[in-house]
Protein backbone atom coordinates (compact mmCIF):
# COMPACT_ATOMS: atom_id res chain seq x y z
CA UNK A 1 0.00 0.00 0.00
CA UNK A 2 1.20 3.49 -0.91
CA UNK A 3 2.33 5.85 2.19
CA UNK A 4 3.75 9.04 2.53
CA UNK A 5 5.70 10.67 5.07
CA UNK A 6 4.62 14.45 6.16
CA UNK A 7 6.88 16.06 8.72
CA UNK A 8 5.83 19.34 10.45
CA UNK A 9 7.89 22.04 10.09
CA UNK A 10 6.41 24.89 12.68
CA UNK A 11 3.76 24.71 15.31
CA UNK A 12 3.34 28.62 15.01
CA UNK A 13 5.30 32.12 13.22
CA UNK A 14 7.94 32.23 15.78
CA UNK A 15 8.50 28.42 16.13
CA UNK A 16 12.54 27.05 15.87
CA UNK A 17 13.81 26.27 12.99
CA UNK A 18 16.38 23.60 13.12
CA UNK A 19 13.99 20.87 13.74
CA UNK A 20 12.55 21.97 10.13
CA UNK A 21 15.76 21.67 8.99
CA UNK A 22 16.34 18.14 10.75
CA UNK A 23 13.04 16.94 8.66
CA UNK A 24 14.25 17.97 5.29
CA UNK A 25 17.63 16.50 5.67
CA UNK A 26 17.24 13.47 7.70
CA UNK A 27 12.99 12.99 8.14
CA UNK A 28 12.53 10.70 5.09
CA UNK A 29 10.00 12.91 4.36
CA UNK A 30 7.56 13.79 0.83
CA UNK A 31 6.00 17.14 2.17
CA UNK A 32 6.73 19.65 5.12
CA UNK A 33 4.10 21.91 6.10
CA UNK A 34 5.22 25.01 7.91
CA UNK A 35 1.54 26.06 9.96
CA UNK A 36 2.67 29.70 11.21
CA UNK A 37 -0.45 31.56 11.10
CA UNK A 38 -2.56 31.93 14.73
CA UNK A 39 -6.37 33.53 15.02
CA UNK A 40 -5.11 37.26 15.35
CA UNK A 41 -1.68 36.88 13.12
CA UNK A 42 -4.16 37.68 9.38
CA UNK A 43 -5.22 40.90 10.80
CA UNK A 44 -1.88 41.93 12.40
CA UNK A 45 -0.67 40.86 8.97
CA UNK A 46 -3.65 43.19 7.10
CA UNK A 47 -2.39 46.79 9.09
CA UNK A 48 1.40 45.78 7.94
CA UNK A 49 0.01 45.61 4.47
CA UNK A 50 -2.23 48.16 4.79
CA UNK A 51 1.24 50.05 5.24
CA UNK A 52 3.41 48.11 2.42
CA UNK A 53 1.52 46.36 0.12
CA UNK A 54 4.68 44.30 -0.38
CA UNK A 55 4.40 42.71 2.58
CA UNK A 56 2.08 41.17 5.51
CA UNK A 57 3.51 38.06 4.95
CA UNK A 58 5.13 35.92 7.66
CA UNK A 59 8.06 37.43 8.86
CA UNK A 60 9.98 34.59 9.30
CA UNK A 61 9.08 33.17 5.34
CA UNK A 62 12.39 34.09 4.21
CA UNK A 63 14.46 32.57 6.76
CA UNK A 64 12.73 29.47 6.89
CA UNK A 65 12.56 29.09 3.07
CA UNK A 66 16.88 29.86 2.63
CA UNK A 67 17.12 27.19 5.89
CA UNK A 68 15.25 24.16 4.18
CA UNK A 69 14.76 24.61 0.27
CA UNK A 70 18.05 23.44 -0.70
CA UNK A 71 17.58 20.21 1.10
CA UNK A 72 13.83 20.20 0.11
CA UNK A 73 15.07 20.12 -3.42
CA UNK A 74 17.70 17.40 -2.61
CA UNK A 75 15.40 15.17 -1.01
CA UNK A 76 12.47 15.74 -3.57
CA UNK A 77 10.07 17.33 -0.52
CA UNK A 78 7.21 19.53 -1.40
CA UNK A 79 6.26 22.09 0.88
CA UNK A 80 2.75 23.67 1.92
CA UNK A 81 2.51 26.58 4.46
CA UNK A 82 0.06 29.01 5.31
CA UNK A 83 3.06 31.53 5.66
CA UNK A 84 1.30 34.10 2.97
CA UNK A 85 -0.75 35.35 5.94
CA UNK A 86 -2.49 38.31 4.49
CA UNK A 87 -0.39 38.32 1.48
CA UNK A 88 -0.22 34.71 -0.40
CA UNK A 89 0.84 36.55 -3.62
CA UNK A 90 4.07 38.30 -2.23
CA UNK A 91 4.85 35.40 -0.03
CA UNK A 92 4.80 33.41 -2.94
CA UNK A 93 7.07 35.79 -5.08
CA UNK A 94 9.44 36.29 -2.27
CA UNK A 95 10.03 33.12 -1.98
CA UNK A 96 10.39 32.98 -6.09
CA UNK A 97 13.16 35.02 -5.62
CA UNK A 98 15.05 33.10 -2.66
CA UNK A 99 14.58 29.99 -4.64
CA UNK A 100 16.39 31.80 -7.70
CA UNK A 101 19.34 33.19 -5.46
CA UNK A 102 19.88 29.61 -4.69
CA UNK A 103 20.16 28.89 -8.22
CA UNK A 104 16.67 26.90 -8.17
CA UNK A 105 14.80 29.05 -10.44
CA UNK A 106 12.82 25.64 -11.73
CA UNK A 107 11.04 25.05 -8.25
CA UNK A 108 7.55 25.74 -8.80
CA UNK A 109 5.96 28.49 -6.46
CA UNK A 110 2.23 28.45 -6.19
CA UNK A 111 -0.43 30.58 -3.62
CA UNK A 112 -3.66 29.85 -2.84
CA UNK A 113 -5.83 33.44 -2.86
CA UNK A 114 -9.10 33.92 -1.72
CA UNK A 115 -9.25 34.01 1.94
CA UNK A 116 -9.32 37.29 1.88
CA UNK A 117 -13.23 37.73 1.93
CA UNK A 118 -13.64 41.21 4.17
CA UNK A 119 -15.99 42.40 1.05
CA UNK A 120 -18.23 39.52 0.92
CA UNK A 121 -18.83 39.95 4.75
CA UNK A 122 -19.50 43.38 4.89
CA UNK A 123 -21.52 44.01 1.84
CA UNK A 124 -23.82 39.92 3.44
CA UNK A 125 -23.68 42.23 7.17
CA UNK A 126 -23.45 38.44 8.77
CA UNK A 127 -23.65 38.57 12.14
CA UNK A 128 -20.88 38.10 14.65
CA UNK A 129 -20.85 34.61 16.55
CA UNK A 130 -18.71 35.93 19.90
CA UNK A 131 -21.42 38.66 20.71
CA UNK A 132 -24.26 41.32 19.62
CA UNK A 133 -23.76 43.11 16.32
CA UNK A 134 -22.79 42.40 12.80
CA UNK A 135 -19.21 43.14 10.71
CA UNK A 136 -21.09 45.85 9.31
CA UNK A 137 -21.51 47.89 12.60
CA UNK A 138 -17.46 47.06 13.36
CA UNK A 139 -17.17 50.70 11.29
CA UNK A 140 -13.52 51.63 10.82
CA UNK A 141 -12.96 49.29 13.55
CA UNK A 142 -12.68 46.29 10.73
CA UNK A 143 -9.40 45.42 9.61
CA UNK A 144 -9.70 42.43 7.91
CA UNK A 145 -11.75 38.76 7.16
CA UNK A 146 -10.29 35.90 6.03
CA UNK A 147 -12.24 32.78 5.39
CA UNK A 148 -10.40 29.41 6.64
CA UNK A 149 -10.18 27.18 3.36
CA UNK A 150 -9.74 23.55 2.89
CA UNK A 151 -7.38 21.07 1.09
CA UNK A 152 -9.04 21.49 -1.80
CA UNK A 153 -7.34 24.46 -3.36
CA UNK A 154 -3.74 23.28 -2.09
CA UNK A 155 -4.57 19.51 -3.58
CA UNK A 156 -4.91 21.00 -6.74
CA UNK A 157 -2.19 23.33 -6.85
CA UNK A 158 -0.13 19.93 -5.81
CA UNK A 159 -1.51 18.00 -8.93
CA UNK A 160 -0.71 21.09 -10.90
CA UNK A 161 3.36 20.02 -9.94
CA UNK A 162 3.66 22.99 -7.72
CA UNK A 163 6.77 22.02 -5.35
CA UNK A 164 5.65 24.87 -2.96
CA UNK A 165 2.07 25.87 -2.08
CA UNK A 166 1.40 29.47 -0.12
CA UNK A 167 -1.47 29.84 1.60
CA UNK A 168 -3.07 32.54 3.79
CA UNK A 169 -6.19 31.53 6.26
CA UNK A 170 -6.87 27.80 5.71
CA UNK A 171 -7.54 25.45 8.18
CA UNK A 172 -4.87 24.27 10.23
CA UNK A 173 -5.26 20.57 9.50
CA UNK A 174 -5.75 20.79 5.91
CA UNK A 175 -2.32 22.10 5.00
CA UNK A 176 -1.74 18.28 6.12
CA UNK A 177 -5.03 16.66 4.65
CA UNK A 178 -4.03 18.58 1.24
CA UNK A 179 -0.89 16.13 0.32
CA UNK A 180 -3.00 13.65 1.48
CA UNK A 181 -5.85 13.63 -0.87
CA UNK A 182 -3.56 14.53 -3.91
CA UNK A 183 -0.80 11.90 -3.16
CA UNK A 184 -4.19 8.92 -2.49
CA UNK A 185 -6.71 10.46 -4.90
CA UNK A 186 -9.08 10.44 -1.76
CA UNK A 187 -12.84 12.04 -3.18
CA UNK A 188 -13.65 14.99 -1.25
CA UNK A 189 -16.87 13.29 0.04
CA UNK A 190 -15.52 10.13 1.47
CA UNK A 191 -16.30 11.33 5.22
CA UNK A 192 -14.13 8.59 7.06
CA UNK A 193 -11.17 9.00 4.94
CA UNK A 194 -11.11 12.88 5.70
CA UNK A 195 -12.15 12.67 9.18
CA UNK A 196 -8.93 9.89 9.65
CA UNK A 197 -6.77 12.64 7.45
CA UNK A 198 -7.96 15.46 9.75
CA UNK A 199 -6.94 13.50 13.04
CA UNK A 200 -3.45 13.35 11.63
CA UNK A 201 -3.36 16.91 10.58
CA UNK A 202 -4.40 18.03 13.68
CA UNK A 203 -1.80 15.66 15.56
CA UNK A 204 1.02 17.20 13.41
CA UNK A 205 -0.45 21.00 13.15
CA UNK A 206 1.53 22.23 16.67
CA UNK A 207 5.03 20.35 15.74
CA UNK A 208 6.58 19.91 18.80
CA UNK A 209 3.56 19.76 20.74
CA UNK A 210 3.39 15.86 20.18
CA UNK A 211 7.09 15.21 20.56
CA UNK A 212 7.16 15.90 23.99
CA UNK A 213 6.96 19.59 23.44
CA UNK A 214 3.87 21.72 26.17
CA UNK A 215 4.04 18.45 28.50
CA UNK A 216 6.78 18.04 30.39
CA UNK A 217 6.10 18.46 34.40
CA UNK A 218 9.17 16.64 36.72
CA UNK A 219 8.85 14.24 38.03
CA UNK A 220 5.35 12.77 36.80
CA UNK A 221 6.21 13.63 33.10
CA UNK A 222 10.01 14.06 32.35
CA UNK A 223 10.70 14.16 28.53
CA UNK A 224 14.62 14.22 27.15
CA UNK A 225 16.38 16.36 25.43
CA UNK A 226 14.06 19.58 24.88
CA UNK A 227 16.54 21.82 24.04
CA UNK A 228 16.61 19.71 20.60
CA UNK A 229 13.03 18.45 20.38
CA UNK A 230 12.61 16.71 16.97
CA UNK A 231 8.96 17.85 15.27
CA UNK A 232 7.19 15.00 13.88
CA UNK A 233 6.32 13.09 11.20
CA UNK A 234 2.87 11.37 10.00
CA UNK A 235 3.41 8.78 8.28
CA UNK A 236 0.07 8.15 6.01
CA UNK A 237 -1.12 5.08 4.20
CA UNK A 238 -3.33 5.08 1.35
CA UNK A 239 -6.14 3.91 3.59
CA UNK A 240 -5.66 6.19 6.03
CA UNK A 241 -3.76 4.55 8.81
CA UNK A 242 -1.40 6.65 10.73
CA UNK A 243 2.12 7.05 12.75
CA UNK A 244 3.61 9.53 14.05
CA UNK A 245 6.73 9.52 14.59
CA UNK A 246 9.90 12.04 14.82
CA UNK A 247 13.42 11.82 13.40
CA UNK A 248 15.70 9.22 15.58
CA UNK A 249 17.95 10.57 17.99
CA UNK A 250 16.47 13.91 17.55
CA UNK A 251 15.15 15.20 21.45
CA UNK A 252 11.60 14.67 23.26
CA UNK A 253 9.44 11.37 22.76
CA UNK A 254 6.66 10.30 20.66
CA UNK A 255 4.28 8.44 23.07
CA UNK A 256 0.82 7.61 23.73
CA UNK A 257 0.77 10.06 26.14
CA UNK A 258 1.58 12.99 23.63
CA UNK A 259 -0.43 11.67 21.29
CA UNK A 260 -3.48 11.63 23.14
CA UNK A 261 -2.77 15.59 25.03
CA UNK A 262 -2.43 16.57 21.64
CA UNK A 263 -5.77 15.13 20.10
CA UNK A 264 -7.96 17.22 22.92
CA UNK A 265 -5.64 20.25 22.28
CA UNK A 266 -8.40 22.92 21.25
CA UNK A 267 -11.23 20.62 20.69
CA UNK A 268 -14.47 20.76 22.43
CA UNK A 269 -17.21 18.36 21.08
CA UNK A 270 -14.84 15.64 20.43
CA UNK A 271 -17.49 14.17 18.00
CA UNK A 272 -17.79 17.39 16.05
CA UNK A 273 -14.47 18.52 14.72
CA UNK A 274 -15.88 20.70 12.16
CA UNK A 275 -13.71 21.60 9.66
CA UNK A 276 -13.99 23.42 5.74
CA UNK A 277 -13.88 19.47 4.45
CA UNK A 278 -15.68 17.09 6.72
CA UNK A 279 -16.97 17.23 10.50
CA UNK A 280 -14.31 15.10 11.73
CA UNK A 281 -14.87 12.95 14.52
CA UNK A 282 -12.44 11.74 17.74
CA UNK A 283 -14.77 9.75 19.53
CA UNK A 284 -13.17 6.76 18.16
CA UNK A 285 -9.65 7.41 17.73
CA UNK A 286 -7.41 4.60 19.28
CA UNK A 287 -3.81 5.27 20.60
CA UNK A 288 -1.18 2.59 20.43
CA UNK A 289 2.71 2.16 21.06
CA UNK A 290 4.01 0.39 18.16
CA UNK A 291 7.81 0.84 18.70
CA UNK A 292 10.10 3.54 19.94
CA UNK A 293 8.55 7.21 19.39
CA UNK A 294 6.60 5.37 17.30
CA UNK A 295 2.32 5.83 18.23
CA UNK A 296 -0.68 4.31 15.59
CA UNK A 297 -3.27 6.34 15.56
CA UNK A 298 -6.49 4.76 14.14
CA UNK A 299 -10.49 5.19 14.12
CA UNK A 300 -10.69 9.18 12.99
CA UNK A 301 -13.93 8.93 11.20
CA UNK A 302 -16.16 11.83 9.48
CA UNK A 303 -19.61 12.82 8.61
CA UNK A 304 -20.56 15.74 6.14
CA UNK A 305 -18.67 19.10 5.90
CA UNK A 306 -20.33 22.12 7.16
CA UNK A 307 -22.55 24.25 4.91
CA UNK A 308 -20.92 27.56 5.96
CA UNK A 309 -17.19 28.22 6.55
CA UNK A 310 -15.71 30.46 9.56
CA UNK A 311 -13.91 33.33 8.73
CA UNK A 312 -11.84 35.42 11.38
CA UNK A 313 -12.90 39.35 11.73
CA UNK A 314 -10.00 41.24 12.84
CA UNK A 315 -10.95 44.72 14.30
CA UNK A 316 -9.93 46.99 16.59
CA UNK A 317 -11.01 46.32 19.94
CA UNK A 318 -9.77 48.84 22.14
CA UNK A 319 -6.77 49.61 24.17
CA UNK A 320 -4.93 47.97 26.91
CA UNK A 321 -2.98 50.21 29.62
CA UNK A 322 -0.37 48.32 32.10
CA UNK A 323 2.26 49.02 34.86
CA UNK A 324 4.24 46.44 36.58
CA UNK A 325 7.09 46.84 39.34
CA UNK A 326 8.91 44.70 41.89
CA UNK A 327 9.14 44.05 45.45
CA UNK A 328 11.26 41.98 47.56
CA UNK A 329 12.55 40.57 50.72
CA UNK A 330 10.82 40.79 53.82
CA UNK A 331 7.45 42.31 53.52
CA UNK A 332 6.94 42.06 50.07
CA UNK A 333 3.69 40.89 49.81
CA UNK A 334 2.73 43.58 51.95
CA UNK A 335 4.41 46.04 50.21
CA UNK A 336 2.79 44.98 46.58
CA UNK A 337 -0.47 44.82 48.29
CA UNK A 338 -0.47 48.46 49.56
CA UNK A 339 1.15 48.88 46.37
CA UNK A 340 -2.44 47.97 44.40
CA UNK A 341 -4.24 49.69 46.83
CA UNK A 342 -2.91 53.24 46.23
CA UNK A 343 -2.59 52.99 41.83
CA UNK A 344 -6.40 51.66 42.69
CA UNK A 345 -7.18 54.27 44.79
CA UNK A 346 -5.11 57.13 42.20
CA UNK A 347 -7.32 55.74 38.80
CA UNK A 348 -9.98 56.75 40.80
CA UNK A 349 -9.18 60.00 42.13
CA UNK A 350 -7.50 61.23 38.34
CA UNK A 351 -10.90 59.66 36.69
CA UNK A 352 -9.57 56.83 34.79
CA UNK A 353 -11.75 56.09 32.06
CA UNK A 354 -11.89 52.77 32.05
CA UNK A 355 -14.18 49.74 31.10
CA UNK A 356 -12.08 46.88 32.77
CA UNK A 357 -9.10 47.15 35.44
CA UNK A 358 -7.19 43.91 36.77
CA UNK A 359 -4.78 44.36 40.07
CA UNK A 360 -2.73 41.61 41.02
CA UNK A 361 0.65 40.14 42.15
CA UNK A 362 2.76 38.13 39.60
CA UNK A 363 3.92 35.03 41.86
CA UNK A 364 0.77 35.37 43.75
CA UNK A 365 -2.57 35.73 42.20
CA UNK A 366 -1.92 36.64 38.96
CA UNK A 367 -2.48 33.63 36.71
CA UNK A 368 -5.71 32.07 38.38
CA UNK A 369 -7.13 34.88 40.75
CA UNK A 370 -7.18 35.14 44.38
CA UNK A 371 -9.36 32.15 44.96
CA UNK A 372 -7.14 29.12 44.03
CA UNK A 373 -4.06 30.54 45.12
CA UNK A 374 -5.06 31.28 48.94
CA UNK A 375 -3.50 28.19 50.49
CA UNK A 376 0.23 29.41 48.81
CA UNK A 377 3.13 30.45 50.80
CA UNK A 378 4.55 33.88 51.17
CA UNK A 379 6.79 34.67 48.22
CA UNK A 380 10.21 36.01 48.55
CA UNK A 381 9.58 38.38 45.72
CA UNK A 382 6.31 40.17 44.42
CA UNK A 383 5.92 41.84 40.76
CA UNK A 384 2.90 44.02 40.76
CA UNK A 385 0.74 44.41 37.83
CA UNK A 386 -1.97 46.64 36.78
CA UNK A 387 -3.87 46.05 33.43
CA UNK A 388 -6.71 48.23 31.93
CA UNK A 389 -8.68 48.51 28.97
CA UNK A 390 -9.74 51.93 27.90
CA UNK A 391 -11.20 53.27 24.50
CA UNK A 392 -8.10 55.25 23.41
CA UNK A 393 -4.32 55.21 23.65
CA UNK A 394 -3.96 58.46 25.83
CA UNK A 395 -5.61 57.39 28.59
CA UNK A 396 -4.16 53.84 28.04
CA UNK A 397 -0.96 55.24 29.17
CA UNK A 398 -1.76 56.88 32.33
CA UNK A 399 -2.51 53.43 33.94
CA UNK A 400 1.31 52.44 33.10
CA UNK A 401 2.54 56.03 34.15
CA UNK A 402 0.31 55.78 37.48
CA UNK A 403 2.10 52.15 38.62
CA UNK A 404 5.53 54.24 37.50
CA UNK A 405 5.33 57.17 39.95
CA UNK A 406 5.49 54.18 42.96
CA UNK A 407 8.64 54.66 42.22
CA UNK A 408 9.37 57.77 44.53
CA UNK A 409 5.69 57.79 45.93
CA UNK A 410 4.81 54.05 46.99
CA UNK A 411 5.88 51.60 49.42
CA UNK A 412 9.38 51.12 50.19
CA UNK A 413 11.95 49.77 47.56
CA UNK A 414 9.78 49.40 44.76
CA UNK A 415 12.46 48.55 41.87
CA UNK A 416 12.03 47.87 38.06
CA UNK A 417 8.94 49.17 36.77
CA UNK A 418 7.67 48.92 33.17
CA UNK A 419 5.08 50.12 31.62
CA UNK A 420 3.16 49.72 28.47
CA UNK A 421 -0.02 50.77 25.63
CA UNK A 422 -0.65 49.26 22.68
CA UNK A 423 -4.04 48.89 21.00
CA UNK A 424 -5.73 45.65 21.11
CA UNK A 425 -6.15 43.97 17.64
CA UNK A 426 -9.30 41.31 18.20
CA UNK A 427 -10.57 38.81 16.15
CA UNK A 428 -14.18 37.89 16.15
CA UNK A 429 -15.41 34.75 14.11
CA UNK A 430 -18.57 34.78 11.81
CA UNK A 431 -20.06 32.19 9.13
CA UNK A 432 -19.89 32.27 5.51
CA UNK A 433 -22.10 30.38 3.14
CA UNK A 434 -19.56 28.45 1.61
CA UNK A 435 -20.43 29.45 -2.22
CA UNK A 436 -19.36 32.70 -1.28
CA UNK A 437 -15.74 31.73 -1.10
CA UNK A 438 -13.56 31.46 -4.25
CA UNK A 439 -10.13 30.26 -4.08
CA UNK A 440 -8.01 30.02 -7.16
CA UNK A 441 -4.09 29.36 -7.44
CA UNK A 442 -1.41 31.46 -8.79
CA UNK A 443 1.53 30.46 -9.94
CA UNK A 444 4.69 32.59 -9.87
CA UNK A 445 6.67 32.15 -12.67
CA UNK A 446 10.25 31.76 -12.96
CA UNK B 1 -4.15 12.33 46.78
CA UNK B 2 -4.15 15.23 44.35
CA UNK B 3 -5.40 14.63 40.66
CA UNK B 4 -2.03 15.03 39.22
CA UNK B 5 -1.12 11.16 40.91
CA UNK B 6 -3.54 9.48 38.30
CA UNK B 7 -4.26 11.77 35.04
CA UNK B 8 -2.06 14.45 32.84
CA UNK B 9 -3.91 17.02 31.30
CA UNK B 10 -3.53 20.32 28.51
CA UNK B 11 -5.22 23.23 28.43
CA UNK B 12 -6.34 24.63 24.59
CA UNK B 13 -8.07 27.48 23.70
CA UNK B 14 -10.52 29.29 20.99
CA UNK B 15 -11.58 33.02 21.33
CA UNK B 16 -13.54 33.64 25.21
CA UNK B 17 -13.54 29.18 25.80
CA UNK B 18 -11.29 27.01 27.19
CA UNK B 19 -10.32 23.22 27.29
CA UNK B 20 -9.05 21.36 29.36
CA UNK B 21 -8.25 17.60 28.88
CA UNK B 22 -7.88 15.32 31.91
CA UNK B 23 -6.28 11.74 31.16
CA UNK B 24 -5.80 8.89 33.28
CA UNK B 25 -2.11 7.38 33.19
CA UNK B 26 -3.83 3.87 33.20
CA UNK B 27 -6.70 3.11 32.09
CA UNK B 28 -7.88 1.46 34.95
CA UNK B 29 -8.21 4.91 36.66
CA UNK B 30 -11.21 6.50 34.07
CA UNK B 31 -13.83 4.95 36.43
CA UNK B 32 -12.06 7.31 39.67
CA UNK B 33 -11.91 10.50 36.67
CA UNK B 34 -15.54 9.55 35.80
CA UNK B 35 -17.07 9.40 39.14
CA UNK B 36 -15.02 12.13 40.63
CA UNK B 37 -13.88 14.43 38.36
CA UNK B 38 -17.22 16.27 37.49
CA UNK B 39 -18.40 18.95 35.94
CA UNK B 40 -19.98 20.25 39.53
CA UNK B 41 -16.46 19.75 40.88
CA UNK B 42 -14.71 21.40 38.21
CA UNK B 43 -17.06 24.44 37.85
CA UNK B 44 -16.51 24.88 42.06
CA UNK B 45 -12.95 24.31 41.67
CA UNK B 46 -12.69 27.06 38.74
CA UNK B 47 -15.56 29.46 40.17
CA UNK B 48 -13.03 32.29 40.38
CA UNK B 49 -11.87 32.18 36.75
CA UNK B 50 -14.82 30.75 34.49
CA UNK B 51 -17.87 33.68 34.35
CA UNK B 52 -19.71 30.95 32.09
CA UNK B 53 -20.85 26.86 31.51
CA UNK B 54 -18.34 23.74 32.00
CA UNK B 55 -19.38 20.66 29.84
CA UNK B 56 -17.83 17.36 30.05
CA UNK B 57 -16.93 14.94 27.11
CA UNK B 58 -16.38 11.60 28.04
CA UNK B 59 -14.36 9.50 25.50
CA UNK B 60 -13.42 5.95 27.11
CA UNK B 61 -11.41 5.62 24.11
CA UNK B 62 -8.83 6.84 25.28
CA UNK B 63 -9.59 6.67 28.91
CA UNK B 64 -10.28 10.96 29.07
CA UNK B 65 -12.69 14.02 29.60
CA UNK B 66 -12.47 17.17 27.94
CA UNK B 67 -13.69 19.84 29.77
CA UNK B 68 -15.12 22.87 28.25
CA UNK B 69 -15.53 25.99 30.12
CA UNK B 70 -16.91 28.86 28.14
CA UNK B 71 -16.28 32.31 29.38
CA UNK B 72 -13.25 31.66 30.78
CA UNK B 73 -10.57 33.52 28.90
CA UNK B 74 -11.19 37.28 30.50
CA UNK B 75 -13.17 38.42 27.06
CA UNK B 76 -11.24 36.46 24.40
CA UNK B 77 -7.58 35.51 23.86
CA UNK B 78 -7.08 38.25 21.52
CA UNK B 79 -8.26 40.79 23.91
CA UNK B 80 -7.83 39.67 27.32
CA UNK B 81 -6.50 41.77 30.14
CA UNK B 82 -4.52 38.62 31.86
CA UNK B 83 -1.39 37.83 31.88
CA UNK B 84 -1.64 34.38 30.74
CA UNK B 85 -4.25 34.97 27.87
CA UNK B 86 -4.63 31.71 26.56
CA UNK B 87 -5.50 29.87 29.93
CA UNK B 88 -2.39 27.74 29.17
CA UNK B 89 -1.55 27.07 32.35
CA UNK B 90 -5.36 26.08 33.72
CA UNK B 91 -4.73 22.98 33.39
CA UNK B 92 -2.19 22.71 36.15
CA UNK B 93 -4.88 24.13 38.87
CA UNK B 94 -7.11 21.15 37.90
CA UNK B 95 -4.62 18.52 38.29
CA UNK B 96 -4.23 20.22 41.81
CA UNK B 97 -7.88 18.32 42.34
CA UNK B 98 -8.23 16.43 45.73
CA UNK B 99 -8.83 12.46 44.49
CA UNK B 100 -10.59 9.88 47.06
CA UNK B 101 -8.22 7.29 46.16
CA UNK B 102 -10.15 3.47 44.63
CA UNK B 103 -10.90 1.20 47.79
CA UNK B 104 -8.83 -1.72 46.21
CA UNK B 105 -8.40 -3.63 49.28
CA UNK B 106 -11.83 -3.54 50.69
CA UNK B 107 -13.10 -4.56 47.42
CA UNK B 108 -11.07 -8.03 47.53
CA UNK B 109 -11.82 -8.36 50.82
CA UNK B 110 -15.89 -8.33 49.74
Amino acid sequence: MRTIRIGSGAGYSGDRIEPALELAEKGDIQYLVFECLGERTVALAQQARMKNPDSGYDPLLEDRMLAVLPACVANGIKIVTNMGAANPTAAAQKTREIANSLGLSSLKIAAIVGDDVLEACNTSDLPIMEFDGTVKQLGNRLLSANVYLGAGPIAEALGKGADIVITGRASDPALFLAPMVHAFGWPMNDWNLLGQGTVAGHLLECAGQITGGYFSDPPYKDVPDLARLGFPIGEVAEDGSLVITKVADSGGAVTARTCKEQLLYEVHDPTRYIQPDVTADFSHVKVEEVGKDRVRISGGRGTSRPATLKVSVGYIDSYIGEGQISYAGPGALARGRLALEIVRERLKLTGLAASELRFELIGVDSLHGAELSSQASEPYEVRVRVAGRTENLREAVRIGNEVETLYTNGPAAGGGAFKSARDVVAVASVLLPRELATPSIQFVQG
Amino acid sequence: MKLREIAHSRTGDKGNTSNISVIAYLEQDYPLLLAQVTTARVKAHFAGVVQGEVVRYELPNIAALNFVMTGALGGGVTRSLALDAHGKSLSSALLDLEIEPAADNQASIE
